[in-house]
């Protein structure tokens, strides 16, 4: 089963040891290949780990906008052993590897970094198929599967770089291996040199030496493999198309930023902590901020000690009106729990950015998984309103950043945004974001007539009990509009009251802001419905960045003849009940589709809408669904598979 | 303006401390400081932790925020990073600081954010019914103990000073006016001010009583011998006018910090200036920022429209041909 269509459709993978430029080398391979007009969806998977284990950076291209990965390999592209001794068995038929010749002689057990695990099964499959247990071993085993080898003796042509540079020292420009190993996949592929070059100009572009030498060393691996390959009767093959216009090419994190400096976020805090930390630095890279009206802005980004600071120094920044954020991951957010629960009580504005990853406690910290649903909807203690809104792919992250705001302000509470590993840290092509968006505070006033403080003490009332739950809210330093906060229940004024009667008002006011939440938020913004021209019988439930893997899989069910449609929840707290129920109204069969183990929107569906859930697809070993397997997944279902639970167990 | 008065800073709850409680005259200082310095009440914000100390806000009559254990400077930091125009004053217990909170402590010395802290210095945690705090000494067992204190206590003042606080001070809260005259320093100082309030708690500490602090169970010589005293009286200045200054006075505070028991020292043991505030190490990267802070800026235009202009930011992630 091929997702890849062999022309203008590939997926194209670069592993190499961590630190060694493999993100950057799919970057420019990325950019190269925009440039040729494809759309783009790369992913990144990387360990725990600065310098030496294994990452690996897949690349998706095609001529249709793509938003998720596939299993399969047509491009391979390594420098070292052990991206062939992981990746190659995925190598489709017809597939090209690129490896370095000089370690064809490399026998698995003296790579360090391929683990026990990994090292037995790759030796299993070597010895299953009569092969050496070395990289030649590997070669001929792919080979034996159709695959074309292309052996680069990078050494040797770094030397011939070096000398055309007339810079003896290797080791300077030992890094433009990297180079040299795409600039041979592109010219396999038939992508053109001048793109590559482009490609190249604008990462290196300040730093000329760099720029020479990649340049040279490109130029030399493209002219290399002409002159040494046959590359007619290669399957997989770039032809050209019109230039992507207006088209961004960015990761979720850099998405999410750039909407939070749009919504007018103006202090975000954060604790270091992965996947969550890359986006305030782009925060901080970019802290002063062009304006409309010519003039200039800043957002204030701060590390503190630890998430407790993080998130409290958060709600005293958004006291004083400021829009506010911090951005954490599930570690973190644990321990920023009880904080939020002051956040609710005091009603305060606030957003937390949440980036998933796999849990439990450390988990697999740079690996992804969407746990965290039913901790985001219930974390702190006691009763409060919050809203968790999760988006599903790097665009809606941008939009919803935005949308956040507008619910913490308009609401008057905390908005947990949840994202996830790989929304953050893939790389996609979306079209240029619009700013044609509205900024919505809700009640919010920077002064207070005389008059207005009219309470018990001719105080104001920040928690007035009138007919709106939702109070006028000012920013502390205002004149007339003292009030006091605390995380004790309150009086109107904010003063601690254990009155029961009081209790009970208060409670009311607060929880009720989760009803008109559910009546003002949009319908698109509680659950997406995506119908393939189904009848509405067979529907796919789900949440998160497993949006564009289903789309596809939906998509090639459908021109298979299998039409079925899909419910995205984005709002998932308060439950969008009534919208999900009116999806869900025809259905006959539903699937749930999490990177979990519980089927944690499968629990909160039942509990709320009653429809119970038929089939569960669930994964939680930490790589992303590909749509190839939930495609593989819900063909079984179709064709009348007995599991009810379904556990994906793809990636490397 | 017409002139505002003590009373004018005093709210009508009821304050429901104990009788004879070290917070009241806490209070008052705190109060008659912002008094004499004619602080808009609107203009002051009283942050402070959870405990005892954590209801002093609600008597105040100025914006109040009654934060969570252990957390009030973090939330008092974000509140003057994003709008350095409030005064804001951080007030919590010794156990909400330098227990629960302690490494917002020292986090906070580190960012030297322009906000004074007191920490009201009783050694027990009384709102829990009595159990050790972080500066209750090894050993010593006070009322509701079931053992003496199996843990030793923090040194507050040399906690502070390798925190890197740029203004450190101790009173005592019954000498109001030490303490009152205290607080305006370590309001008016540029940076962040630290200042240990000692307090008997009247309910659960019968070792540090008043009468303790005033040294009339000390009777050796028949009368009674203080133990408190003012090290400004011995001729010390605390206030750092050079660099150079800054290893010997260092040490001096070292040996004040653990003067206890007979000779008990308060009065300003360190005043550094010379370090730069937090706020001006972000207005080196953002020189805006003091004329623009977070809580002034504008974002959104008549129309409701975001007024950031984000194409700068988009072109350089634009593919380009």
């Amino acid at each position: 089963m091929s997702f890849s269509t062999s022309i203008n459709s590939i997926s194209w993978l670069i592993g190499g040891p961590q630190g060694s430029g493999v993100d950057s080398s799919a970057n420019i391979f990325a950019k190269t290949c925009a440039k040729e007009g494809f759309h783009i969806f790369g992913k990144r998977e990387f360990y725990s780990n600065i310098k030496g284990e294994h990452s690996y950076f897949t690349i998706r291209i095609s001529d249709k906008p793509v938003n998720s990965h596939v299993e399969e390999i047509n491009v391979l592209v390594s420098f070292d052993a052990e991206t062939v001794f992981r990746h190659a068995d995925k190598v489709s038929t017809g597939g090209l590897i690129i490896y370095d010749s000089s370690l064809a002689e490399t026998v698995l057990e003296e790579v360090p970094t391929i683990d026990f695990e990994a090292s037995n099964r790759i030796r299993k499959l070597l010895e299953d198929s009569g092969q050496s247990v070395n990289l030649n071993g590997m070669l001929e085993f792919a080979k034996s599967r159709g695959c074309m080898v292309y052996g680069l003796p990078y050494f040797e042509m770094l030397e011939t770089v070096a000398q055309k540079m007339n810079d003896p020292k290797l080791s300077k420009i030992s890094r433009v291996v990297n180079v040299m190993a795409i600039s041979a996949s592109i010219s396999l592929l038939g992508i053109r040199k001048d793109m590559l070059i482009s490609a190249i100009k604008e990462v290196f572009g300040s730093k000329p030496k760099l720029l020479a030498s990649n340049i040279e060393a490109a130029e030399y691996a493209h002219t290399y493999i002409g002159t040494k390959y046959d590359t007619k009767n290669i399957r997989y093959k770039i032809t050209p198309k019109d230039a992507l216009k207006d088209y961004l090419l960015l990761s979720g994190s850099q998405a999410a930023a750039i909407g939070k400096i749009l919504a007018g976020c103006r202090f975000q805090t954060y604790y270091p902590i992965t996947p969550a930390s890359d986006e305030s630095e782009f925060l901080e890279s970019n802290q002063i901020i062009d304006q409309i009206d010519g003039k200039s802005g800043s957002i204030v980004v701060v590390q503190t000690e630890d998430e407790i600071a993080a998130i409290t120094m958060a709600i005293g920044a958004s006291l004083t009106g400021v829009r506010t954020a911090t951005a954490t991951s599930g570690p973190g957010f644990s321990l920023m729990a009880e904080a939020l629960g002051w956040a609710g009580m005091n009603e305060v504005p606030l957003v937390v950015t949440m980036y998933q990853r796999a849990g439990p406690s450390t988990g697999l910290p740079t690996r992804h998984e969407q746990s965290d649903l039913m901790f985001a909807i219930n974390a702190g203690h006691g009763e409060f309103p919050k809203i968790v809104l999760a988006s599903g792919d790097i665009e809606e992250s941008f939009y919803d950043a935005i949308k956040a705001f507008n619910f913490a302000e308009t609401f008057q509470l905390p908005v947990i945004h949840l994202l996830d590993k790989a929304i953050s840290s893939s790389i996609q092509t979306c079209k240029r974001f619009s700013n044609n968006l509205n900024i919505e505070r809700g009640d919010f006033k920077n002064t207070i007539d005389k008059n207005q403080s009219e309470g018990a003490a001719g105080h104001f009332q920040r928690f007035k009990l009138d007919d709106s739950p939702i109070s006028t809210r000012v920013p502390i330093g205002t004149e007339n509009a003292i009030f006091w906060n605390t995380g004790d229940e309150h009086t109107e004024e904010g003063h601690i009251s254990e009155d029961p009667e009081n209790r009970n008002k208060m409670m009311d006011k607060r929880m009720k802001k989760l009803d008109i939440a559910l009546e003002k938020i949009n319908q698109d913004d509680k659950a997406m419905c995506y119908d393939f021209g189904s009848d509405g019988k067979n529907v796919i439930i789900s949440w998160g960045s497993t949006k564009g893997a289903i789309l596809e899989a939906l998509e090639k069910l459908s021109q298979e003849g299998n039409k079925m449609k899909f419910i995205q929840v984005r709002l998932l707290h308060p439950f969008p009940t009534e919208t999900v129920k009116q999806f869900l109204n025809d259905a006959k069969l539903v699937v749930d589709v999490e990177m979990n183990y519980t089927s944690q929107l499968g629990s909160l569906v039942q509990q709320n809408t009653g429809r119970e859930i038929d089939y569960k697809i669930v994964k939680y070993n930490g790589r992303p669904m590909s749509t190839t397997e939930i495609y593989i997944a819900l063909k079984a279902i179709l064709s009348g598979n007995n599991e009810r639970r379904i556990v994906l167990d793809g990636g490397t | 303006m017409a002139e505002l008065k003590l009373a004018d800073y005093k709210t009508t709850v009821h304050n429901d401390w104990c009788p004879g409680c070290g917070d009241f005259g806490i209070l008052n200082a705190i109060q008659m400081a912002l008094s004499e310095m004619q602080i808009p009440r609107h203009k002051a914000i009283i942050f402070s932790g959870i405990g005892c100390s954590g209801k002093t806000p609600h008597f105040i009559n100025v914006y109040g925020i009654h934060t969570l254990h252990g957390r009030v400077l973090p939330f008092a930091q974000g509140a003057k990073i994003a709008n350095p125009d409030l005064q804001i004053i951080a007030v919590g217990g010794d156990g909400d600081g330098l227990g629960i909170g302690a490494g917002h402590f020292v986090g906070a010395g580190r960012k030297n954010v322009d906000i004074p802290y007191l920490i009201f210095n009783n050694a027990v945690y009384g709102l829990t019914k009595g159990q050790a705090s972080p500066t209750l000494r090894l050993g010593e067992k006070t009322k509701s103990l079931v053992t003496p204190n199996t843990s030793n206590s923090v040194n507050p003042i040399a906690l502070a000073l390798v925190s890197g606080f740029t203004f450190i001070a101790r009173s005592y809260s019954y000498d109001v006016k030490h303490l009152k005259d205290t607080i305006k320093r370590a309001i008016t100082h540029k940076g962040l001010a630290f200042v240990d309030v000692l307090q008997p708690c009247p309910t659960y500490d019968d070792i540090h009583t008043r009468e303790w602090f005033q040294g009339i169970n000390k009777q050796d010589t028949g009368k009674a011998m203080p133990r408190i005293y003012k090290i400004e009286e011995t001729g010390y200045d605390g206030t750092i006018k050079d660099e150079s200054e800054i290893n010997e006075k260092m040490t001096r505070i070292l040996q004040f910090s653990s003067e206890w028991g007979d000779k008990i020292p308060i009065g300003i043991f360190y005043q550094n200036e010379l370090v730069p505030s937090y706020h001006e190490r972000i207005a080196e990267n953002n020189k805006e920022y003091f004329a623009k802070p977070p809580s002034h800026q504008e974002i959104s235009d008549s129309k409701n429209k975001p007024i950031a202009n984000i194409d700068k930011i988009l072109d350089k992630l634009q593919i380009k041909d």
